[in-house]
């Protein structure tokens, strides 16, 4: 398979993202909290609390304010305690679905355009009897069925524009190649 | 007259060279022509030893030839090792060629780390915007909006301000029958509209990026080619609908297409670096340790990658291969873990926190936990291979997006009511895992607490069930049925789909119940003899969430009847080193139970649904036929195709390739002698002949094609003779007629031959292929032969 350059700027742009993310992680203070479940005790119910502390200092008697037991139970009280130390980086987080959602956004725009918008396209410009209708192909709309036939055409010119659309026109016969195995003859992947 | 060897002879790398002297002797085949005015000439330019281009590559849906790869890496390598001394820049070359495979496993791991994180955050996100939105930061999900809240409650840890639910926003009310309902149908839509559109990408992008892979990767390795499956698109088609197949609810995991997700990273860095990209047999170790860096970030259980790739997916897997997937795994877990969005809380994944003993009576229930995940996996193994094959030859497969909608719908429609199939798979599994303490409070921690007890964080003795315990069970058998049901028909549809979550859930689900059974069953029952011995009151004795995890290992075992990788994950997976015991004793009991009612884990059902040219290294052969009952050809057949070494011409060899269909053609000296000289491949041939009559002037279609060393002597106005011999492989396997069955089929596993012809006393008499040993070993086993559909 020959590699084209169309995928791998792709694959190095999204690591080179998440990693410059990864860099420029600003320790947010937000980004840090203590948590400490208490569980019920006598008549108290039980409760959680969260507070901004460093981790030296994230233990029971820091965090648990106001303290709602009285002065000599508040040792079995903090003893039923469990806290923990955590830390998140909410910067990360943002940058990886923003990246996420806007290649499922191209991804979703450019399937529109091969199913809807070509088609039409291509039918005001050729005209309906150039369109290869293959009659082998049920219950598929076959976006990519006239791809022959313009590969055929674009061979003869040479230029830079048509050479993206010559490796265009060579994609989209594989992936044509690979539906009829997958969906229609079920000889892979069944 | 007397010549030293013949300088400009083509170094073949795979006959010996004839010295001149010797071959007066051998009659005149072997005349030099080098004194003719005009053959001088042009035997100069037949000889500049070009490999001609695309000679040595493989149609798609072919088998590689495993000892030609191998030999053609081995000359490389002793190429650059030749020349290293001579300069500075050659000794830099062999230098980078020697670390090239630990640059290409390290990018692997990299980029598979990477993707991991990246599926792992969208993935939680876009799983809760099913059920709400965060408000204040609108990519945050759930327990992230909470996390800084200080509104939650010991109660509900979930509630805080900022998270609203689709009723809440949409109609303004949290609670009431209208705001469930509301919930209730944004979840659907919700589900519906991510499967919709995971199937329409994979429809119009990728076809190759749905289901598991890890058949398809098992047989690529084994040296099957597929083209595109490890490509580009498949790799970011595969990565976005795997999120979006997670996110709407399918009863399906990730961990098998993240296999095959480092598997596409491992082969698109493969060619960066020309030791790997063009050499198919060096490109299959890149992707044994790419399965393994997989495996790694799929579970965060590094050496059970290593373990899993050795095992289940790896064919050949020499120490070399060893070193480069226990990097690549490593480079994968400190990725992701140095990307660690979530906190701490999240290293491993279903982290447990206990450390009670188990006891020897256990190993009763642990072993009926092992006989249930066997009877399951041989269960689903049935059932999802009947229905895949009902999907792939009726009318069923006709219409896979209405299908993966409507398995959604379904899913989603059930899936809602019950609290615990409405949770993410992942977070049921650790709900399961986790042993109740006094700080859980979900309902199915809802025992009858003695308040004064003295005992307080870690031994809480065993305790009556609350009524919340009962309730949980009851949800927990219906979560069960319904998970059994689903995964058979999800497992396979035309998204990206694993089995791994799904299995563990299923298993987690049966522990659980029956670990609260026993739970209780020793409360009630102190006195028994059993519990007497290792229980006492007061004691904590059983512990519900082992048991959870015991099932889970059982279960995944039945249904890929993977043993040390798979307990090596679990305890990866858990934290939990004391429970390997129990967990090999469940292990190796579902593998019984399953064997006995079929050899194959799921993955090897799927190849051979599939008919791919997997020749399993785990089957045996025990039938005494021999190697002139499976050769070809029969005594009805047509004989032999061959060619014969200098008397045929291009056009005989044309028609030859355009009548028949077969992959290749021994060679022979004559039809008289019938003694072989080689063999040469189709492809080859054929490109061969195109370059020739392409490049080379003077090759018409009665040129006279020659695969002997040294041209025979012509007559003067013949067209130039075509050279082929440099495409001829000089050393094929060959075995006689009286070899028996079980020795053939070693030597295929073994050496990975595609073929390997049959001589009788000396003398070429047939062909075996691996098509031909499937076919027969099919036939043997009573199974359908003709399913074997590739070469």
């Amino acid at each position: 398979m020959a590699a084209r350059g169309g995928g791998r700027p792709r694959l190095c742009s999204l690591l080179l993202l998440l990693l410059a993310a990864l860099g420029a992680e600003a320790k947010n203070s937000e980004d840090v909290r203590c948590k400490c479940i208490c569980p019920p005790y006598k008549d108290h119910s039980g409760r959680i609390y969260n507070k901004n502390v460093s981790q030296k200092d994230c233990d029971c008697l820091h965090v648990v304010e106001p303290m709602p037991v009285p002065g000599p139970d508040v040792e079995a009280y903090c003893l039923r305690c469990e806290c923990k130390y955590e830390e998140r980086s909410s910067v990360t987080i943002k940058v990886t679905i923003i990246i996420y959602l806007s290649i499922l956004g191209l991804l979703l725009l450019y399937m529109v355009y091969l199913t809807l918008v070509e088609p039409i396209l291509k039918r005001r410009l050729f005209g309906h009897s150039q369109l290869i209708q293959s009659d082998e192909d049920i219950g598929d709309h076959q976006p990519f069925a006239n791809a022959h036939d313009v590969l055929a055409r674009s061979r003869s010119r040479a230029n830079v524009l048509n050479k993206v659309e010559y490796a265009q026109q060579r994609w989209k016969l594989q992936v044509q190649e690979q539906r009829k195995s997958v969906f229609d003859r079920h000889v892979v992947l069944s | 007259m007397e010549a030293s060897a013949d300088p400009y002879s083509p170094y073949d790398g795979g006959g010996d060279g004839i010295p001149l002297r010797e071959l007066h002797k051998r009659g005149t085949h072997y005349t030099m022509t080098n004194g003719g005015s005009i053959n001088s000439s042009t035997h100069l330019l037949d000889l500049l030893d070009e490999p001609i281009p695309g000679v040595g590559t493989y149609d798609d849906f072919h088998t590689i030839d495993w000892v030609r790869e191998k030999c053609k890496d081995r000359e490389r390598h002793r190429r650059i090792n030749s020349r290293k001394k001579e300069s500075a820049w050659e000794m830099t070359k062999s230098l980078y060629d020697a670390w090239s495979g630990w640059l290409v496993v390290t990018l692997t791991g990299l980029a598979s780390g990477a993707l991991a994180g990246l599926i792992d955050i969208a993935a939680d996100w876009m799983t809760d915007l099913k059920e709400g939105i965060c408000l204040s930061a609108l990519w945050f999900n759930h327990e992230q909006c909470c996390w800084g809240s200080n509104e939650t409650t010991f109660e509900e840890r979930d509630k805080c301000p900022q998270w609203k639910t689709w009723a809440e926003l949409i109609i303004g009310q949290a609670e009431g029958p209208g705001s469930y309902i509301m919930n209730y149908i944004m979840y659907i839509f919700w589900a519906l509209s991510f499967a919709f559109l995971a199937v329409s990408l994979v429809k119009v992008f990728a076809p190759y990026a749905c289901g598991s892979g890890i058949p398809e990767i098992k047989t690529i390795l084994s040296g099957f080619i597929i083209r595109g499956y490890l490509g580009k698109w498949t790799l970011m088609i595969k990565t976005i609908t795997l999120v979006l197949a997670v996110a709407s609810g399918l009863s399906l995991g990730k961990e098998g297409p993240l296999v095959h997700v480092a598997c596409c990273c491992g082969n698109i860095f493969s060619y960066l670096f020309p030791k790997y990209s063009t050499n198919e047999a060096k490109k299959r170790e890149v992707l044994s340790a790419a399965s393994a860096a997989g495996v790694s970030v799929a579970f965060g259980a590094p050496i059970g990658g290593v373990l899993f790739s050795l095992e289940e997916v790896s064919y050949y897997f020499p120490l070399k291969t060893l070193w480069r997937s226990f990097f690549a795994a490593l480079v994968a877990a400190f990725v992701l873990r140095s990307i660690n969005p979530f906190g701490n809380s999240r290293l491993v994944l279903f982290y447990v926190e206990y450390h009670t003993p188990w006891y020897l009576f256990e190993l009763l229930p642990f072993i009926l936990l092992g006989v249930f995940g066997g009877l399951w996996g041989a269960f689903f193994i049935r059932a999802n291979i009947a229905w895949c094959r009902r999907r792939k030859s009726t009318k069923f497969g006709k219409y896979p997006v209405l299908e993966v909608i409507i398995v959604a719908a379904i899913t989603a429609v059930i899936a809602f009511p019950n609290p615990y199939t409405r949770l993410n798979t992942s977070e049921l599994i650790k709900e399961l895992f986790t042993d109740c303490g006094p700080l859980e409070s979900s309902s199915l921690c809802d025992y009858r607490n003695d308040m004064n007890a003295s005992k307080i964080v870690d031994d809480i003795p065993d305790r009556p069930a609350g009524t919340g315990v009962y309730s949980a069970i009851w949800q927990l058998c219906l979560a069960l049925i319904f998970k059994i049901i689903m995964t058979v028909f999800t497992f396979g549809i035309k998204v990206p789909s694993g089995l791994f979550i799904p299995s563990m859930a299923i298993g987690a689900i049966a522990g659980r119940i029956v670990g609260i059974a026993v739970e209780q069953l020793a409360y009630y029952h102190h006195d028994w003899f059993i519990f007497k011995e290792w229980c006492e009151v007061g004691a904590d004795c059983i512990t519900p969430g082992l048991y959870a995890m015991v099932g889970a290992a059982a279960c995944l075992g039945g249904v890929t009847r993977m043993t040390v990788s798979l307990v090596v994950i679990v305890f990866e997976l858990t934290g939990g080193l004391e429970y390997i015991v129990p967990l090999m004793a469940a292990v190796m009991t579902s593998k019984w139970v399953g064997d006995a009612f079929g050899r194959e884990g799921i993955y090897e059902a799927h190849i051979r649904l599939n008919g791919y040219p997997f020749l399993d290294a785990k089957e045996e052969f025990t039938h005494t036929t021999l190697a002139a009952d499976v050769m070809r050809p029969r005594r009805s057949d047509p004989p032999l195709a061959v060619l014969t070494q200098d008397n045929m011409t291009v056009e005989d060899i044309e028609n030859l390739i355009n009548e028949t269909s077969y992959n290749g053609f021994p060679v022979i000296m004559s039809k008289e002698s019938q003694r072989l000289v080689g063999f040469a491949l189709r492809r080859d041939l054929t490109i061969a002949i195109e370059s020739a009559r392409k490049k080379q002037e003077g090759i018409v279609g009665s040129s006279r094609v020659c695969f002997a060393q040294h041209t025979p002597s012509l007559p003067a106005e013949s067209p130039r003779p075509l050279k082929l011999r440099s495409i001829l492989d000089m050393s094929p396997f060959t075995v006689t007629d009286h070899t028996p069955m079980e020795i053939v089929v070693d030597i295929f596993r073994k050496l990975g031959l595609r073929q390997c012809l049959v001589t009788h006393n000396g003398r070429l008499l047939g062909i075996i292929t691996k098509k031909d040993i499937l076919r027969h070993m099919a036939q043997t086993a009573n199974q359908d032969p003709a399913s074997i559909m590739f070469n």
